[in-house]
């Protein structure tokens, strides 16, 4: 290999600042006399400028085919801090010797080689604590080295996607595998830039000429790049590989890291991929995690890295320094639960495990029923056999089963035996589940047979246990390791050996992994303890009183399966579960008669709005002994999604005895306010001089589970002159649609929105001041999974002890306590005069008679925005079209405030799960091509 | 304050020096025609010949003024190009060598958003700079290069500021709505693609009192360049019908697709500058330009620096319009 010494970059780099650049010659430890230069980026002497003082170092390792070129964002971004006040951040960005700019040292550096290397560098440079390292790649490796060999001098360890463990007997990744085959390294690495060019084009989005011209810069001709062959050279792939021991060193000493740890992912790294995410993590339990949906192995040119790494740090060096919280210990389960002052989740099928009464009936094909007593024995079955195939607590374990008694049974021996279950409904699409099952990261997969297919075809990982017995070349295309009914003899057989279940979860433990409906962006995984879904059981019990004896019909799948948690008997409906307009009042009428069972105890009936929408529809062929079954119902709640109040009032006319409900909530927190359908009346009456007749909400929210529409059915106000109007907007100056009161165990506050639509507000209970909602409960979410980010906007407010979660729902309380959501936050317009919440204006649009649904979206840049109402007509319209003048200003007039626009449409864009809630941002980007004079588009 | 206002006769001119006068200031106007406005001093001349004629014409206008408010220009969608240098270009720099050469000390050129538009769409944007080598067509280039120069002038006692009102109407208004309604009654006024894009306009009466309200800001400002509109920006069909409806003529209702227009601008440009009449032409690619994209502007800066806000609604300018149509 060819010496060469090292050298400044060229100017002109895109992003480079050559005052960044500085050339160092250190001395090689142990090889006296020996010296290599380095060129290394620091932003030290930026910061001298400044006068500041830095709090610490960033020492930055690139990885291969990089260089230092990698984080000039990062030493951009905190010199900007520094700038503007913020701690200031020295960052070092070094070029390994052979890479980059630095000297070409004519020899082959193995791993150890390379991690003294850097040991040397630091020593030169006279590096002081507290430093934090940050690795990306193999640079991931040599930095972590560094961190392990210098324990005095570390404070904190950041990794982008990086390996530090490679399994013996696992293979290394096909690319890698490639370019590592005799014959093949050479003239892939060196001899030709195919390693870099390749690369370079795993940037999503791709990366601009000038800034591959800036990573291609120093590796030009072939004898410049005989690192690059070095570093591939040097991948330990073989146990006997020389780098082995110390990769294994470096994987070792990093468990006992206990520094504050930020690991930054792309989860769509061919080389990195997922599976080296979750070593690490188990290396460093206490590390942060970020994954950024859609980024890749060059995650520091896919992602902003750079603000999530000094986001971090600033945290870190908020009140306690550097400190990470730390779980409180708890002592005996028992002791622990009875601190939280709930039940685990597996009470009752203890308490009652001695009872013959119905747990569960599954009305599909024909009526199952499944008492306490067997349920409570196929759960200990099935988790004795879970624990007899390795699965441990903790482990993670996805559940592809429609809902049935199999689902319930498995479920809960999984809670029951410590593991998390992993939740994700079929409506998020192929694409989405595939994404939020592989972002899971299942240890283990419990699927019927279209779940199981989906996870072959699409390669989801996991070890796969069936529910149904297939045929063995079934079994074996669809990789079936155990059935169900083999876990139950498995475990059948543990028990009766003596071997007793692992000791009960406590409340702090994880318990389930849920997705979010994914409507507005990638699914996000919410994780919750088991306190938590435990306090979900205790909502439901102490605001709908299901509890032991009552019955319960779930035509809504999420607090369905909390039915045996409360002591309730569970009933599933005969209908298609993924296809939810396929339940008929029939259906439900036999499913209440189910669930009334012996005892003639208390009915309670989730529905999802679709649901409801077809047993409204088919009520006609209700016997009179289906309308004498229904009649028994005490109450009914329609979740999921908004419905109108006339619908909710036609399916309470069904169940004549029955209160209905309707909650808020969202993934993140089942269940925050109630509301019933006397609630929404008096609510109307409350703003019954607003002229909005008939506003039928259909907008909703999308991460609301339900909303209802506030309708006010007086003919006067539809009659209303204009002058009404604003004695209307001192009243209710924001619309929106009206959830109720907050449900027992939670507390409703509003961050009110500043003039750039930040909601920046202190939490408060003033009425008719609109921001964004912001929830606490014992039953709201722990965490999102491996979002660090999302998870650390999520939080708000700082009292010890206290969890607040933004919904980012917009809205406003009353002055009688009552929570109206305005819209989404992302939906927000923000004009020149100020915010204005998209709900109130739609309802108000809505309430012509011409118009039967409307969406209410901001175009051109925050802050300027400008209002453009879009609508569907009666009769539909064929074809997008400008209103026509009458239209235009009737909307005008309805608004209030100025409307630049009103685009008519055929059918505006909504969920494919429930067709009502809107994308309004979908809708923005539209109407700005429209009004910009482009190609008219269906929205 | 003595104000001078040089393009008085013009539609805007008249309403700035009004504006000014109404506010109780020493108002001269100058023009090549007797402005037809009382209450203010009129001297008439051409903004192009100051040096030779020191005791009249501009430098009598200049002398004694504390203020200038420079509108004159010429505009027009089509011309001789050394004619709009000549009146955009060296009038604008004899005007402000004039003023500062008197001792003046408040500049407001009166430029337009113009110079600063490449043909894509604006939507939300402020002010940028004004860009010569950009700009389309020969009105929106020579106002680039006049605003560039007049700012250039600012300094220490001379306070130069830019204002560049967007699309002024009202009634009265002979560049935009006469042509407007003329065409329409003709049947010669198309929709442009869709007649979806947004655009912002100025009602003559806000846009004297920006303009206005910029001279107050000057020594606060200066330096710096404002777009003016009512910041209510509107589909183009709907100010068309809007514009159509006050007068009482039938609203576009044909369409021609924008890309279509814009190629025929262009070759209707080419000939008529070969065969120049005393009309417009019917269509120009930069006019083509401006009535099948956005254009509408962040008014934030403008009404916060200035501490100005529109006092005319886009809908009370239609009725206004639509009052003088039908006394």
């Amino acid at each position: 290999m060819v010496s060469a010494v090292a050298t400044l970059p060229p100017t002109g780099l895109a992003g480079l600042r050559p005052e960044w650049s500085r050339l160092v010659e250190v001395a090689e430890s142990g090889a006296p006399g020996v010296t290599h230069g380095w060129h290394v980026l620091d932003n030290g002497a930026e910061l001298d400028a400044l006068g500041v003082i830095p709090v610490g170092t960033i020492l930055c390792v690139h990885g291969n085919p990089t260089w230092s070129y990698l984080w000039r964002s990062l030493l951009s971004a905190a010199t900007d801090a520094a700038q503007s006040g913020a701690p200031a951040w020295r960052v070092i960005a070094v070029d390994q010797l052979d890479m980059g700019f630095s000297a070409r040292t004519g020899g082959f550096r193995p791993l150890a080689r390379r991690v003294r290397d850097l040991g040397d560098l630091t020593d030169a440079l006279d590096l002081t604590g507290p430093v934090i390292t940050l690795g990306h790649d193999w640079g991931g490796v040599v930095s972590l080295g560094w961190a392990v060999d210098h324990s005095d001098l570390l404070s904190g360890v950041m990794l982008l996607n990086t390996a530090v463990h490679q399994p013996a007997g696992d293979q290394v990744p096909a690319p890698l595998r490639l370019a590592l085959a005799r014959g093949i390294l050479g003239p892939a690495t060196v001899a030709t830039p195919a390693f870099l060019a390749t690369t370079l084009n795993l940037a999503h989005p791709p990366l601009s000429t000038e800034v591959k011209r800036g990573y291609r810069a120093p590796y030009r001709t072939s004898d410049r790049r005989g690192g690059i062959g070095g570093f591939v050279a040097d991948i330990p792939v073989a146990l006997t590989h020389e780098s082995r021991p110390e990769l294994d060193r470096i994987a070792e000493g990093a468990r006992a890291l206990t520094v504050p740890t930020l690991l930054l992912w792309g989860p769509r790294d061919p080389i990195f991929s997922d599976r080296y995410l979750d070593d690490l993590v188990e290396r460093m339990p206490h590390a942060r995690v970020h994954r950024f949906e859609g980024a890749g192995h060059l995650l520091a040119e896919d992602a902003d890295y750079a603000a999530a790494a000094l986001l971090w740090l600033g945290d870190a060096a908020a009140p306690a320094p550097l400190a990470e919280p730390v779980e409180t210990a708890v002592g005996a389960p028992a002791a622990a639960w009875e601190a939280a002052g709930t039940h685990p989740l597996w009470h009752y099928l203890n308490e009652l495990q001695n009872s013959d009464d119905t747990a569960l009936v599954d009305m599909l094909p024909a009526p199952r029923r499944v008492s306490w007593r067997l349920l409570s024995r196929r759960v200990r079955q099935i988790g004795a056999g879970l624990v007899h195939i390795g699965v441990k607590p903790g482990d993670r374990v996805s559940l592809l089963v429609p809902p049935s008694a199999d689902l319930t049974a498995v479920l809960y021996a999984c809670v029951r035996i410590g593991a998390i279950v992993v939740v994700a409904d079929a409506g998020l699409g192929l694409a989405g589940l595939t994404r939020a099952v592989r972002g899971a990261r299942p240890d283990f997969v419990i699927g019927a047979a279209p779940g199981l297919m989906a996870a072959r075809a699409l390669g989801w990982p996991g070890r796969k246990i069936s529910v149904a017995r297939f045929p063995a070349p079934m079994a074996r295309l669809l990789g079936v390791e155990h059935t169900l009914a083999e876990l139950i003899d498995l475990g059948q057989a543990r028990l009766s050996a003596g071997d007793d279940l692992p000791p009960e979860p406590a409340p702090s433990d994880p318990a389930a992994v849920l997705f979010t409906s994914g409507s507005t962006g990638p699914a996000k995984g919410v994780v919750y303890t088991h306190g938590q879904l435990s306090a979900v059981s205790r909502a439901l019990f102490l605001q709908y009183g299901v509890g032991v004896g009552t019955g319960l019909v779930a035509g809504f799948a999420p607090f369905a399966l909390l039915g045996p948690a409360l002591g309730a008997r569970s009933v599933t409906p005969d209908m298609d579960v993924t296809a939810p307009k396929t339940l008929t009042a029939t259906a439900v009428a036999a499913a209440v008669a189910a669930a009334a069972g012996e005892t003639r105890g208390a009915t309670v009936v989730f529905l999802s709005p679709a649901a409801l929408v077809n047993v409204v529809a088919t009520a006609a062929a209700l016997e009179p002994a289906d309308h004498a079954a229904l009649a028994g119902v005490q109450r009914f709640l329609s979740a999921g999604a908004p419905i109108s109040e006339s619908l909710l009032a036609q399916a309470a006319a069904l169940m004549p005895h029955a209160t209905a409900h309707t909650p808020y909530g969202m993934t993140e927190g089942l269940l925050m306010a109630d509301i019933t359908l006397d609630g929404i009346r008096e609510a109307a009456a409350s703003i019954a001089n607003v002229p909005t007749a008939d506003a039928a909400a259909h907008d909703g929210e999308s991460a609301t589970l339900l909303q209802t529409a506030v309708s006010t059915s007086s003919a006067a106000a539809a009659a209303s002159a204009p002058a009404a109007r604003e004695s209307v907007s001192a009243l209710n100056p924001a619309g929106g649609v009206c959830v109720g009161g907050s449900t027992a165990t939670t507390r409703i506050r509003i961050s009110a929105l500043d003039a750039s639509g930040a909601s920046v507000g202190e939490l408060s209970v003033e009425p008719d001041v609109t921001g964004e909602i912001v929830v606490s409960a014992p039953h709201v979410k722990d965490h999102y999974d491996r979002l660090w980010l999302t998870e650390r906007a999520s939080r708000r407010g700082a009292v010890e002890g206290e969890r607040w979660h933004r919904t980012g729902d917009v809205g406003h309380l009353d002055s009688a306590g009552r929570l109206w959501v305005e819209g989404r936050m992302p939906h927000v317009i923000v004009t020149a005069d100020g915010v204005v919440t998209p709900v109130g204006p739609e309802q108000r649009i809505e309430s012509l008679a011409e118009v039967s649904r409307a969406a209410f979206v901001g175009v051109g840049p925050v802050g300027t925005q400008q209002q453009v109402a879009v609508v569907e007509t009666v009769p539909p319209a064929r074809r997008v079209h400008r209103a026509p003048e009458p239209l235009a200003a009737a909307v005008r007039a309805r608004v209030g405030t100025p409307v630049a626009a009103v685009l008519v449409v055929p059918g505006l864009p909504t969920d494919i799960r429930h067709n009502s809630k809107i994308d309004r941002s979908r809708l923005s980007r539209w109407a700005t091509g429209i009004l910009s004079g482009g190609r008219w588009t269906q929205p | 304050m003595r104000v001078l206002v040089t393009g008085a006769s013009g539609f805007l001119g008249r309403a700035v020096a009004a504006d000014i006068s109404a506010a109780g200031h020493e108002v001269r106007t100058f023009q090549r025609r007797p402005s037809g406005l009382t209450g203010v001093e009129d001297v008439h001349g051409s903004i192009m010949t100051a040096a030779d004629t020191p005791y009249a014409g501009l430098a009598y206008a200049v002398s004694g003024m504390d203020a200038v408010v420079h509108l004159a220009a010429k505009v027009s969608l089509t011309g001789d190009p050394a004619e709009f240098e000549a009146v955009n270009v060296g009038g604008t720099r004899t005007v402000v060598q004039a003023s500062h050469t008197a001792g003046v000390s408040r500049f407001v050129y009166v430029s337009s958003p113009s110079v600063a538009h490449a043909g894509a769409s604006i939507m939300g944007s402020d002010a940028l700079p004004a860009s010569p080598e950009h700009a389309r067509g020969d009105y929106a280039r020579t106002k680039a290069r006049a605003e560039l120069l007049a700012l250039a002038a600012d300094a220490p006692g001379f306070s130069v500021v830019a204002v560049r009102p967007h699309l002024v109407w009202g009634p009265g208004d002979t560049q935009l709505i006469d042509r407007v309604v003329d065409r329409a009654r003709r049947g010669r006024l198309p929709l442009l693609g869709h007649g979806a894009a947004l655009i912002d306009t100025t009602y003559v009466e806000n846009a004297a009192s920006a303009i206005h309200a910029a001279l107050d800001a000057c020594d606060r400002v200066h330096g710096q360049s404002y777009v003016i509109t009512n910041g209510e920006p509107r589909p183009v069909a709907e100010l068309l019908a809007g514009i159509c409806g006050a007068a009482g003529v039938t609203a576009p209702n044909w369409r021609v697709p924008a890309s279509a227009a814009r190629a025929a601008g262009s070759v209707i440009e080419a000939i008529w500058r070969r065969r120049p009449g005393t009309d417009e032409p019917p269509m120009t690619r930069f006019l083509a330009e401006q009535l099948s994209t956005a254009h509408w502007f962040d008014q934030r800066r403008t009404r916060a620096d200035l501490r100005w806000t529109p006092s005319v609604s886009l809908d009370e300018g239609f009725r206004r319009l639509a009052a003088h149509y039908r006394p």
